[in-house]
């Protein structure tokens, strides 16, 4: 089991992964990428029991639905950096005949991605029939999800939201990013979510909240909601970050949801972030 | 007529296009009204938004929901422009379209941006490449892909006072601007004839006219008459003017940044096997999703490319 030093330790090293692979290209979302690192790092390096020899069935392992799928950089360092593929290939990202294109995809086939997202507001609804599916098989193991906050705007993820409660997926532990930014501006401007702790309990079920920045509240948040499962209703993780963390001049604003930075900003960036397991 | 008297005035994103005749028809129609979902950024209405904030419609990214309010709308008189990006504005909700916006017979404008393959790095899932076979399907929808800068400006503005469902498709790339700044050789539903020839018809709609003029030079130099036409309106087709032009050339290439399949070659291949079955070359994308790289390099990847457009005429010529 990793230290949560060593666990923030990896968390820098996809950092700087994201910042390079989406500067390389000059495209991609760092914004969200870099919000939600923490969270993801933690799923892969100390909630999630899982073996990188890739199954699209992922029968008896944990597994993991990305929903917001324009966070791809974060996925690809996470999923290389955990040994699904070699770190080398994170070069390839958002060019020709990739396998790691800019929204993730099955059709390239790279180990550890289990459908396309993209279009917004999907994968909530794949993640349950997952869960449904690990219920059929008599598979004791957990479905993780991701998802935006602004991304919740699509009306599919209530219909989703309503469904797991009705039919008791319990083995599922839905985590929305709440960062309270979206493209066109913060979301209490564009779309408001208000009091998404009563919306997810009036469609019946368990909430926990937590600090996605936060290595420590993240461990704890996430053993928490696997000790919830399995009692009858699914869990949400209500999950605070700030878009841009890690990088001063990208944090807290919607600005940087879906630019590249250029060379001296990368420059800035790359200098705030600790090369801890060596570069791609 | 003749295509090396085209000159480019600049390049500069069909998308900008909308943004700028969003704005002059705002001034101009008091009953426009501008919806978007959480893309006002990319479909560059920023100066529509500031001088009309009250006629602009913030609706999260919720498309679907998006689409009922906009024919709801149009009960009140109101002329909706919905704005996304060209999958979001289809396939996301083809539902909502077919029953509250067309089968309705709402006067609704769905805008859509970023079609096809020249997004560029986003990928498959942002790229469609079927959106004009879904919205040329549905009875009563007209479906504009306009070539550049200027056209998207003027059917813009045009759209406004046509009456009907209207899906509009441009995209995001800096392209080649040359049609008249004015608009003034832009009218719904009529081609827009770009050279007079005998040999071959070309037919192009949207970022593919450039190309296929840039194709249509070339085989000029080699002594090949070609006739190029940019099939503007891809419904209702101007179907006079696709006759008229197949049965001088008896043979025809098309050319469009879509699936062969369902795109603007169906549309002409129906007119000719009704009324003067000719030989046609189809340029499009093969069935086939398509992927993360940079526009030109995905154009080339696909096949919808300059050579290939020579190629296709070459080939049909000799089908004759
Ligand atoms: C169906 C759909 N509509 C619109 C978009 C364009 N888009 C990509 S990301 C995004 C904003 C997402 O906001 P949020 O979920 O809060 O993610 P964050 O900005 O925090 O990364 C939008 C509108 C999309 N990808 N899919």
């Amino acid at each position: 089991m990793l230290t949560n030093n060593e666990l923030k330790n990896i968390a820098s090293q996809v950092r700087r992964d994201i910042l390079r692979m989406v500067h390389a290209v000059q495209s991609g979302h760092p914004g969200g990428s870099l919000g939600c690192t923490d969270f993801l790092t933690a799923l892969y390096f100390h909630t999630m029991h899982y073996s990188t020899n890739f199954t699209m069935d992922g029968l008896n392992e944990d597994i993991f639905f990305l929903s917001n799928g324009h966070i791809s950089p974060l996925f690809y360092s996470v999923l290389a950096r955990a040994g699904y593929f070699d770190i080398k290939e994170l070069a390839t990202f958002r060019k020709l005949n990739s396998r790691l294109q800019g929204h993730p995809t099955t059709h390239e086939h790279l180990p550890g991605i289990r459908m396309a997202s993209g279009s917004l507001g999907q994968g909530l609804s794949v993640a349950i029939g997952a869960a449904l599916a690990k219920k059929l098989n008599g598979d004791n193991h957990l479905v993780f999800s991701l998802c935006g906050d602004g991304e919740l705007d699509e009306g599919q993820n209530w219909e989703a939201i309503m469904f797991a409660a009705h039919h008791t997926v319990d083995n599922l532990i839905a985590t929305i990013d709440w960062n309270g930014q979206q493209i066109d501006g913060p979301t209490n401007h564009v779309m408001g979510l208000d009091n998404l702790k009563a919306k997810f309990e009036a469609f019946n079920w368990t909430v926990i909240e937590m600090n996605g920045n936060d290595m420590d509240e993240l461990i704890a948040g996430l053993d928490k909601a696997k000790t919830l499962t399995g009692k009858g209703k699914p869990i949400c993780i209500l999950m605070k970050t700030e878009m841009g963390k890690g990088v001063d001049f990208m944090e807290g604003s919607h600005e940087w949801h879906g630019i590249a930075p250029n060379d001296e900003q990368l420059k800035k960036a790359l200098a705030q972030l600790p090369e801890t397991l060596g570069d791609y | 007529m003749n295509l090396k008297d085209i000159q480019v005035l600049n390049e500069k994103e069909t998308r900008a296009g909308f943004g700028e005749g969003a704005y002059e028809i705002g001034k101009e129609n008091k009953d426009v009204v501008i919806l978007t979902a959480d893309l006002a950024g990319s479909m560059k209405i920023a100066p529509f938004i500031k001088e009309f904030p009250e006629r602009f419609v913030q609706c999260g990214i919720a498309e679907a929901n998006m689409i009922g309010i906009a024919a709801g709308l149009t009960v009140g008189g109101k002329i909706p422009y919905t704005t996304t990006f060209a999958n979001f504005s289809t396939g996301r909700v083809y539902d909502q379209i077919r029953q509250s916006v067309a089968y309705s017979n709402k006067n609704v404008k769905i805008c859509a941006s970023h079609a096809g393959l020249t997004l560029g790095e986003d990928g498959a899932t942002h790229q469609i490449l079927e959106d004009i076979g879904l919205m040329k399907m549905l009875p009563g929808m007209t479906v504009i892909v306009p070539c550049d800068f200027n056209q998207t400006k003027a059917a813009t503005k045009a759209i406004a006072s046509f009456n009907g469902p209207v899906y509009l498709r441009f995209g995001r790339p800096k392209w080649p601007n040359f049609t008249k700044e004015d608009g003034s050789d832009f009218t719904i539903g009529k081609a827009q004839q770009l050279s007079e020839g005998t040999d071959v018809s070309i037919f192009a709609c949207g970022h593919m006219v450039w190309k296929a003029i840039e194709a249509g030079k070339i085989l000029e130099e080699k002594g090949i008459s070609v006739e190029l036409i940019n099939i503007h309106t891809i419904k209702p087709l101007d179907v006079d003017a696709v006759i008229q032009s197949i049965s001088k050339t008896k043979c025809a290439v098309t050319v469009e940044e879509h699936n062969i399949i369902g795109g603007l070659g169906d549309s002409i291949a129906q007119v000719a096997a009704k009324h003067f079955p000719i030989p046609i070359e189809y340029i499009g994308t093969l069935d086939t999703f398509g992927e993360s790289g940079k526009p030109n390099e995905l154009l080339t990847k696909y096949g919808l490319d300059t050579p290939n457009i020579i190629t296709a005429v070459e080939k049909v010529i000799s089908r004759k």
